[in-house]
């Protein structure tokens, strides 16, 4: 056995808990997951069924933490879990599943499947099976500070050119400020209006925000490939520099896993509690609009729909913030067939975007998505991450569907109250 | 009927379901406690909601059929065994004798044309679960041999008892005798077998629910 | 031997032509036999000469003769004394002692072959000498006697199984005749004691036809035996729709309803009492508020208790379920233990991970 193989296997055995044992002794392979899953729905092959994904994990459980299995694997009536099968698992593991959690939604015995997913990448990622594409990204994350390898010099350009196009100051390293506000090189790269309404929304709204030098990107690789030592390096950064700006709260983009893995898994990954409050962008608008902060002047008039990102409304738990956004600035509002919770991912989350081998299988497993889209005539869709957004607009470009992606802070921001209308 | 199949039903009655009752017991704390003494880590993030209670919700809520339509067949067929296999244990006669014997609680029973009905359908319906299982491309890829055991396992118990009761194929005897075996042996592999979910259903729909809880999603 | 039909033994007895047809009519009757067979059972007892009969008691109650001779006259039951020339029965006959022993034998040399022999009680094999009779053991005097006969009848429950002598712990070793008679045609009549129109049934049609009657695997006259008390039980209504009387004295009780839940083993017995009735047809014990004992099945007695319902588990289940309980701790606690330092070793051996690792793996994998 190889060492890598032997340290991956040893992060399965460190992860399993409780949780996992008992959803594996539960598990009634009734085959329901397959439904949840957009990646057996539009292929229709059975290995994509979810909880098959985690095969090797469960036989290691079986055979070295049940007594049953244990004398089963000493008689030599089981394998051991080989390099070679990890291999297989890998375009399981990474390439067909998103993280999109919709199966854990759906088990009737109540298996979170998604929870024993992260599980199983922790210990194929140690073992050295983790997609090169998600591998690279991972890379340039920690070396570069950005997966896509944006650095400062970038960012600061297209900050140049927003503040030019706004006439707004945006904000960078101002120590005492109320909000560090975070961003996706998504963001940075494809959709810089971003930054401008931001800066826009926030000089209307009187908050008090700032970037960092040292932290503005987001997202997080560790998370996704499965290395928690990675993940929190690159945590770490969001956390000094807020921290040391003395921010009140860290906000986190339109960026599906930058939330969930700041939000909901960062304290767990440093070891300790913040001493700051973390908010997704949408979280703080519909605070603000709460507040009678926010206000609109127009609306957008079209159909339009609204796609749940799966870590910010499914996994993160951010599911009225978007409507109650939406129906301020829309007059149109057409809800997909299954919405919320309940959404079908875009195909490209949980790093699936980052592996390009999986570019084809992506593209089909959209079918889902495109139907739902489809089905409800509006031409535009709102979104709240640049990754859906993005991996969206990709499959809608290869399929030529006559559809355009928007963000939902930039649809704000586009009929946002001005000083004149205000005063008039 | 002959003397083997009554000396057969006295042990079933006797050693056979002392011994049943006790390796289901054994492997029953043994497995639980193997499973779930692994422990869980308590999540730092501040809570949305108190997850502990989301959880509770659920145990119940995952009850109620999800918005999968595919899965009409497994939910419709898995439903109405569910229930029978429930209603025909807990509500039969004898069944809620050998309760009150067994625990000290007994409760009023269901007509038993009822339960007799309920039998039938219950049989139709894991008839159905097994052909889902051998035609589903899903079901078939994901099947391993312990699959098509405990449906057995599952099956036995209620064929033989509505046999029994209505006194058909062999002596009533005879029937019972197997009847009750085929209820020891079920006890027996229980608890080694997917069948535990009839336990750890709780939990781990219990777990599932405090996970989606700390976001504030309902599970 | 004198050779007096069973007919003419029967008028001299008292009973009118019309009362032997009316009773040969019930016989075919209760022996499911098709339309027309009273006339043929009636042919043959009018020409058929009173067989011998040897009735051997072991270790019985002498219940088994009560039953029949407080048969009511003139009922089918009591036609058993006028169909057979009973020459030995020690309880009935007036020569006792050696004389008794002696028309035994005589019976047996004159007859040989041809008597029927009826025995009533277990044999006490495991020790012979529990039970003797003019200093010949019960076994030896059953082998003799079997030797000669054409058929045997083991009568009443402990004949047929074992019964009270053979119940749990079965000191004297009690074992049922079929036990020791293997080579001679072998009919059961189980119950304690058995219903008398079965025995006489059987004999009728032992007489008719010259052969017994059609038997289950026990031995046990189908016609008789074929369905069990609870399929015939006129209170199988209530046990359908569940309505059962939970006490003795109860409304349930009071109304007539099921007696399952107090013990009533109808469901597992095999016998014709809830059609043949006791008495010359007035009842049968869940007519008269009791549940059946069970009383015609191989050990009854150590069925579990007269009023535990029926087929439920033996003995105390609490102890079985928390020693099991105990050593499920045990192991399970034995397993956690392993689990956990198999987990503590995979944790100390964790070293972090670098990014190169990452790419080190698919480099290795073939």
């Amino acid at each position: 056995m190889s060492a890598s193989l032997e340290r991956g296997l040893d992060r399965f055995r460190e992860s399993l808990d409780a949780d996992t044992a008992g959803f594996f002794a539960t598990c009634v392979r009734c085959g329901m997951c397959a439904e949840a899953c957009l990646f057996y729905t539009e292929t229709e092959e059975p290995r994509y069924t979810p909880i098959h994904k985690l095969q090797p994990l469960k036989r290691l459980w079986w055979r070295e933490y049940t007594l049953v299995g244990r004398i089963a694997a000493a008689l030599g009536l089981s394998k051991p879990v080989t390099g070679g099968e990890l291999a297989d698992w890998s375009e399981l593991v990474y390439d067909s599943c998103t993280l999109c959690g919709r199966c854990s939604l759906v088990c009737p015995v109540g298996n979170d499947i998604t929870y024993m997913i992260r599980r199983m990448r922790d210990g194929m990622a140690a073992a050295g099976y983790a997609p090169p594409g998600l591998v690279g990204a991972t890379r340039r994350a920690i070396e570069l500070g950005s997966p896509m390898g944006v650095q400062l010099a970038t960012l600061q350009a297209q900050i140049r050119h927003q503040e030019e196009a706004t006439g707004l100051p945006i904000p960078m390293d101002r120590e005492g400020a109320d909000y560090l506000v975070l961003l996706s090189s998504m963001e940075i790269v494809n959709t810089p209006e971003m930054l401008g309404a931001l800066a826009r929304i926030f000089d209307r709204a009187g908050v008090s925000w700032t970037l960092a030098s040292d932290a503005f990107e987001a997202t997080n690789s560790g998370i996704q490939i499965g290395v928690a030592e990675l993940a929190r390096e690159i945590v770490m950064r969001t956390v000094t520099a807020a921290e040391r700006l003395g921010v009140k709260g860290v906000v986190s983009p339109e960026c599906g896993h930058a939330y969930m893995a700041l939000r909901w898994e960062g304290p767990d990954l440093i070891g300790r509690p913040y001493r700051f409050e973390v908010l997704h962008i949408l979280e703080l608008l519909d605070r603000l609009r709460g507040e009678g902060r926010l206000k609109v002047d127009s609306t957008f008039n079209l159909p339009i729909t609204f796609h749940d990102p799966c870590q910010v409304v499914r996994r993160g738990g951010v599911t009225e913030a978007p409507r109650n956004l939406l129906k301020m600035v829309a007059t149109d509002v057409r809800e997909m067939e299954e919405h919320g919770v309940y959404n079908w991912c875009c195909g490209g989350g949980g790093g699936v975007s980052a592996i390009g081998r999986a570019e084809e299988l992506r593209l089909k497993a959209f079918g889902k998505k495109r139907g739902q889209i489809e089905a409800t005539g509006a031409k535009t869709v709102a979104t709240a991450c640049a990754n859906c957004r993005v991996v969206m607009e990709e499959a809608i470009d290869h399929y030529q569907i006559g559809v355009e992606l928007v963000g939902l802070t930039e649809l704000i921001a586009d009929h946002l109250e001005t000083e004149e209308s205000h005063h008039g | 009927m002959s003397a083997a199949s009554i000396a057969f039903l006295a042990w079933v009655r006797g050693p056979g379901f002392h011994i049943a009752l006790g390796l289901f017991c054994l492997g029953l704390v043994w497995r639980l406690i193997e499973i779930y003494a692994l422990g869980r880590d308590r999540p730092l993030a501040p809570l949305r909601r108190r997850s502990g209670a989301s959880g509770w919700w659920t145990i119940l809520r995952r009850s109620r059929p999800s918005a999968e339509h595919e899965s009409m067949v497994s939910y419709l067929a898995g439903y109405t065994f569910h229930i029978g296999l429930i209603v025909t244990f807990f509500f039969f006669t004898p069944h809620i004798e050998l309760l009150r014997r067994a625990v000290g609680l007994s409760w009023p029973s269901l007509p038993t044309a009822l339960v007799d009905g309920l039998a039938v359908v219950t049989l139709l319906a894991l008839g159905v679960m097994l052909a889902s299982r051998l035609l589903d491309p899903v079901k078939r890829f994901l099947s391993v041999a312990e699959d098509y055991v405990a449906w057995g396992l599952t099956l036995a118990p209620v064929l033989t008892g509505y046999l029994c009761f209505h006194h058909l194929l062999l002596p009533y005897t005879t029937m019972l005798a197997l009847h009750l075996a085929s209820v020891e042996v079920l006890m027996v592999l229980m608890p080694f077998t997917k069948l535990i979910h009839f336990v750890t259903l709780f939990p781990s729909r219990w777990m599932n629910g405090e996970h989606f809880g700390r976001t504030g999603v309902a599970a | 031997m004198e050779k007096v039909t069973v007919y003419a033994a029967m008028r001299a007895g008292g009973m009118s032509r019309r009362a032997f047809l009316q009773a040969c009519g019930a016989i075919a009757a209760s022996l499911a036999l098709p339309p027309g067979s009273g006339r043929a059972i009636a042919r043959a007892l009018e020409r058929t000469p009173r067989p011998s009969v040897i009735w051997l008691s072991f270790q019985e109650c002498t219940g088994c003769t009560e039953s029949l001779t407080r048969a009511h006259a003139p009922t089918v039951e009591s036609l058993l004394f006028d169909m057979v020339s009973l020459d030995y029965h020690h309880t009935l006959q007036a020569a006792a002692g050696g004389a008794a022993e002696e028309a035994r034998r005589e019976a047996m040399a004159a007859n040989h072959g041809r008597y029927l022999l009826i025995a009533d009680g277990s044999l006490p094999v495991g020790h012979p000498a529990y039970s003797t009779i003019g200093g010949v053991s019960n076994l030896a005097m059953l082998q003799e006697a079997a030797a000669g006969a054409a058929a045997v009848i083991a009568m009443g429950s402990c004949a047929a199984f074992g019964g009270l002598p053979g119940a749990t712990p079965n000191p004297t070793g009690a074992a049922p005749v079929s036990e020791v008679v293997r080579d001679r045609p072998l009919v059961t009549i189980p119950g304690c004691p058995p219903i008398p129109a079965v025995i006489v049934a059987t004999l009728a049609h032992y007489l008719t036809f010259g052969r017994l009657p059609a038997l289950d695997p026990l031995g046990r006259p189908k016609a008789f035996y074929g369905e069990t008390i609870h399929d015939r039980c006129y209170r199988r209504p209530f046990y359908d729709r569940g309505l059962f009387a939970d006490t003795f004295d109860d409304e349930g009780a009071r109304k007539g309803w099921c007696l399952y839940k107090l013990g009533c083993k109808g469901p597992t017995t095999y016998n014709a009492c809830a059609t043949t009735k006791w008495n010359g047809g007035t009842s049968f014990p869940i007519q008269s508020g009791h549940g059946c004992l069970g009383c015609s099945q191989p050990d009854f007695w150590d069925g579990g208790g007269f009023y535990r319902a029926d087929a439920l588990p033996f003995g105390p289940l609490t102890p079985t379920a928390t020693i099991a309980a105990a050593a499920g701790v045990a192991v399970g606690g034995a397993v956690a233990a392993a689990n956990r330092r198999k987990r503590a070793k995979a944790r100390a051996a964790h070293r972090p991970i670098t990014v190169d690792d990452l790419e080190k793996g698919q480099e290795e994998t073939p």
